[in-house]
């Protein structure tokens, strides 16, 4: 008997529903062996990351707060992703939304109290479209290949980010860090520390979904994406769509990286590059690039994030945190071979397909 | 040919295979026996089950149920592997090569039992003394995407025979072949049987089957409808009949040829190659009326590609003018060309015509979706699409599970017909239509003429590039030939003939010379 697949003919429902919760189930097989090995009872363990995330009105806080951002990384990647432009970039143009958003709070000072908030979210967004827009040009004019220049432009701009809160635009007190933004235009939280950012994001996931399944663009982004050439043959621009959807991209990153400064950080400072824009990845992929899903995964990787604080409270190294945060994705995303293809035996004379 | 030997146990006995894909049962219980030294051909319609039941025989695919013996022994072949084994090879109708290696790398690639650096001299000696030895001229040296479509397709054989097989299966091995390189693929053939190799040959061109074969199997909608030897054909039509199970028309309803105005005109299209070199297309001027029907034939890569790129908008030229009714539509966007009522059946189905992860639906309306048809306010309406795409699956007998299905999983000639009824629905007056009938069984062939005479006939201009001259005499008005990125010469398609047109193909000035 051997083993082998075979591709399905149809996405199979049943397996996008079914993957995810097996994956889970042997992802926590897997990190119970390394938990073991480690001298710690694994269910324990679980349950303080449970605890860790969810156990009380502040730990949910807390995770909420998280998810917000990533969630909106996720989205950016997602657009991105969907033309098959590989934008790893999202970090850097998070970084440059901060940038954006500081530097009206910072100089700005001209404008009346109540315009500083939008207009420096405004700015902030137009600087994440514009760092995601360089690559996206990039491509478009002369074919360089995204990977490296989205990639790159994250050094470039986490390297600007931090001449500018350790030396530029550094606080008078203190040796980093900018000052911090006025009061009156902090976003306001709406409960404990979950910040009215939330509003932001959940309202753009209706928004693309609405316009990435319902819309003239959304359908010629889907047709790039699937088979750019025939849809260059029915006089879809390819140029134009990478640029704008690199725009796009860009700015929701930005918006990411603007939400997280103006209600939570309140400052550009260390800390800015915080991984969001990476963790965007895996979620766009996770998600499947649906806007509704990405909620959920978004949700499950701010839990991660925020339950394996509680493994130093038992006594295990900050780093297993990232050792169970590894260990629970790759299941994941092996795991979606399935949706795609299924499992065939070989007997001899017969067989059997599963 | 010569008289195929019966008197050993047959190389390959394929006995009671069925196969199932989720709707369609591709193969019902069909037999097959193929002896050493003796062509099969096997014949189809698409979407007949020929590709499918080879698929098994090389291990691609695996029977629900039967049996496969090889060379008398009860074969278990689950991989190309298993199959390459046996000495079972096959050549798709899509080349597997990689397009920047060379041949000699192309041709071992793959192979399980080379050493860590596969010792090259001795490889290339091998690779020349086995094309001598067939007839097969290819150089080890050379690039792939350096090499004419006829040259990649012997590196194919040769793969195969480097490998030992000694059973080849082709899978429309003529269908992207000039008349030339069939007639040079016949004596290869000739050659490998005469060393005692077999071949089953998939085709549905009938005057194949009567000159490569010695046995023809026909197949209809999975089943095997007749096997027989094919000196005891008489008529091709019966052939014919037995392959699409009624009585064909062999001739188009045409109307008279009454052209009208010019409404496109080409004015000394030149494009250079990346890189210099001689230009791909060199002076091409030609003009095409409504109610005009404007072949191009030529032996694939002159040019004729090109083209239609050009006047669609999807390659730049460097000189020369295209108007399109009546407007300079010279180095416009694809869009703008569409715009001025430009429709394109485009050369390469799958890569350029259809999305092929996308629903059928999606695909009949990937012109209209940008117009009030079929949106408002850039809002797609999905039931305007539903009603849309139904219509045009009854209008265009597309066969179809659902317009929910995706493209991907239609037969070659469904394809084709989802393309065409994208683009006569938007036509706008005029049709470019490439190779619109390449690899089509005959049934989809004649529905692809019959629209495009259709076009002619409403007053369209259609412009038809074809690589068989049967298609044009019968379908054009006007014939130009290229040859070499020029046009050789322009004829009325009532008064030309083949061996004229043949000589213009292959680049003969003037009958004269």
């Amino acid at each position: 008997m051997r083993l082998g697949l075979e591709k399905r003919d149809y996405r199979s429902t049943r397996m996008t529903v079914l993957v995810p919760i097996v994956s889970l189930l042997i992802s926590f097989l897997l990190g119970a062996i390394v938990l073991a090995i480690s001298n710690v009872n694994p269910l324990q363990t679980y349950g303080a990351m449970l605890k860790g995330a969810f156990g009380s009105q502040t730990k949910i806080q807390y995770t909420i707060a998280k998810t917000i951002p990533l969630l909106l990384c996720g989205l950016a990647v997602g657009i991105a992703f969907r033309l098959k432009f590989w934008n790893i970039g999202a970090e850097g143009q998070y970084v440059a939304g901060v940038i954006g958003i500081t530097w009206v709070m910072q100089f700005w000072t001209f404008l009346p109290n109540m315009l500083l908030l939008p207009v420096g979210m405004l700015i902030g967004v137009l600087c994440g479209a514009f760092w995601g827009g360089i690559p996206g040009a990039l491509k478009a004019q002369w074919s360089v290949d995204e990977t490296l220049t989205t990639l790159m432009m994250n050094y470039i701009i986490i390297g600007y980010a931090e001449y500018l809160y350790i030396n530029a635009w550094k606080a008078p007190r203190g040796n980093m860090g900018t000052v911090r933004y006025p009061e009156f235009a902090w976003l306001p939280r709406i409960w404990g520390r979950v910040h009215s950012g939330i509003y932001f994001a959940l309202i753009l996931v209706v928004i693309l979904w609405f316009v990435l399944y319902k819309t003239r663009w959304g359908f010629e982004l889907n047709m790039i994406g699937k088979n750019r050439r025939a849809a260059q043959c029915q006089g879809v621009s390819i140029k134009r769509n990478i640029i704008l959807a690199m725009l796009v991209s860009g700015g929701i990153a930005g918006l990411a990286g603007v939400i997280d400064s103006a209600a939570v950080t309140h400052q550009l400072t260390k800390g800015v590059n915080s991984g969001y824009g990476f963790t965007g990845i895996i979620i766009a992929w996770m998600s499947g690039l649906n806007p509704f899903v990405s909620i959920m995964v978004a949700l499950i990787m701010a839990a991660l994030e925020t339950g394996s604080d509680a493994l130093q409270l038992m006594k295990l190294p900050a780093a297993m945190g990232e050792v169970m945060q590894g260990l629970i994705l790759i299941p994941l995303l092996a795991g979606s071979i399935f949706t795609e293809y299924k499992l065939v035996t070989h007997t001899s004379h017969k067989e059997a397909t599963v | 040919m010569s008289e195929k030997n019966t008197d050993e146990t047959p190389v390959v006995r394929m006995v009671n295979i069925t196969k199932h894909f989720p709707g369609v049962l591709a193969n019902d219980s069909v037999d097959l026996t193929l002896h050493r030294g003796e062509v099969l051909a096997l014949l189809g319609e698409n979407g007949a089950g020929k590709s499918t039941l080879m698929n098994m025989l090389v291990g691609l695919y695996r029977p629900d149920s039967g049996e496969i013996f090889v060379k008398g022994k009860m074969a278990e072949i689950n991989s190309p592997q298993d199959s390459m084994a046996l000495g079972i090879g096959m050549i798709h109708q899509e080349f597997m090569l990689v397009g920047n290696m060379t041949v000699a790398e192309n041709i071992i690639l793959g192979m399980k039992d080379l050493p860590f650096v596969p010792p090259m001299a001795d490889i290339k000696a091998k690779i020349t003394e086995l094309s001598k030895r067939y007839g097969l001229q290819v150089y080890p040296d050379k690039v792939i995407q350096d090499l004419s479509v006829g040259e990649q397709q012997r590196v194919e054989i040769l793969k195969l025979l480097y490998r030992g097989a000694d059973i080849l299966i082709l899978d429309e091995p003529t269908a992207v072949l000039t008349p030339g390189e069939a007639r040079d693929l016949n004596e290869i053939l000739k050659k490998m049987l005469a060393e005692g190799k077999s071949a089953i040959f998939i085709t549905h061109k009938m005057d194949e089957v009567m000159e490569f074969s010695h046995t023809v199997q026909v197949l209809r909608r999975g089943k095997s409808v007749s096997s027989c030897p094919t000196n005891t054909i008489k008529r091709v039509q019966d052939l014919a009949n037995m392959m699409v199970g009624r009585d064909i028309l062999f001739s188009l309803d045409r109307g008279p040829y009454k052209p009208t105005d010019v409404m496109v005109e080409a004015r000394d299209i030149t494009v250079l190659p990346i890189g210099g070199g001689k230009p791909v297309l060199d002076k091409v001027s030609f003009s095409i009326r409504g109610g005009e029907i404007f072949g191009i034939a030529g032996v694939a890569g002159n040019g004729q590609q090109q083209l239609t790129e050009a006047l669609t908008g999807l390659l730049r030229v460097d000189s020369g003018t295209i108007l399109l009714n009546g407007k300079d539509m010279t180095n416009k966007t694809p869009l703008q060309v569409i715009k001025s009522g430009v429709s394109h059946i485009p050369a390469d189905r799958g890569r350029m015509g259809v999305v092929g992860d996308m629903s059928v639906g999606d695909n009949l309306s990937m012109k209209k979706y940008r117009t009030q048809e079929l949106s408002s306010h850039s809002v797609i309406n999905k039931s305007w699409v539903r009603k849309f795409a139904d219509h045009l699956i009854d209008v265009f007998t597309i066969k179809t599970p659902s317009q929910d299905t995706s493209v991907k999983f239609l037969s070659g000639g469904n394809i084709q017909k989802t393309i065409l009824a994208r683009e006569i629905d938007s036509c706008g007056g005029i049709l470019i239509a490439v190779y619109p009938s390449r690899g089509l069984d005959v049934g989809a062939t004649e529905a692809v003429r019959q629209n495009l005479i259709k076009q002619r006939d409403k007053g369209n201009a259609v412009l038809l590039v074809s690589e068989e001259l049967e298609e044009l005499l019968m379908v054009a008005d006007k014939i130009a030939v290229m040859f070499e990125g020029r046009i050789m010469d322009i004829v009325d398609a009532d008064k030309a003939s083949t061996e004229r047109l043949g000589m213009l193909m292959a680049g003969v000035e003037r009958e004269d010379v």
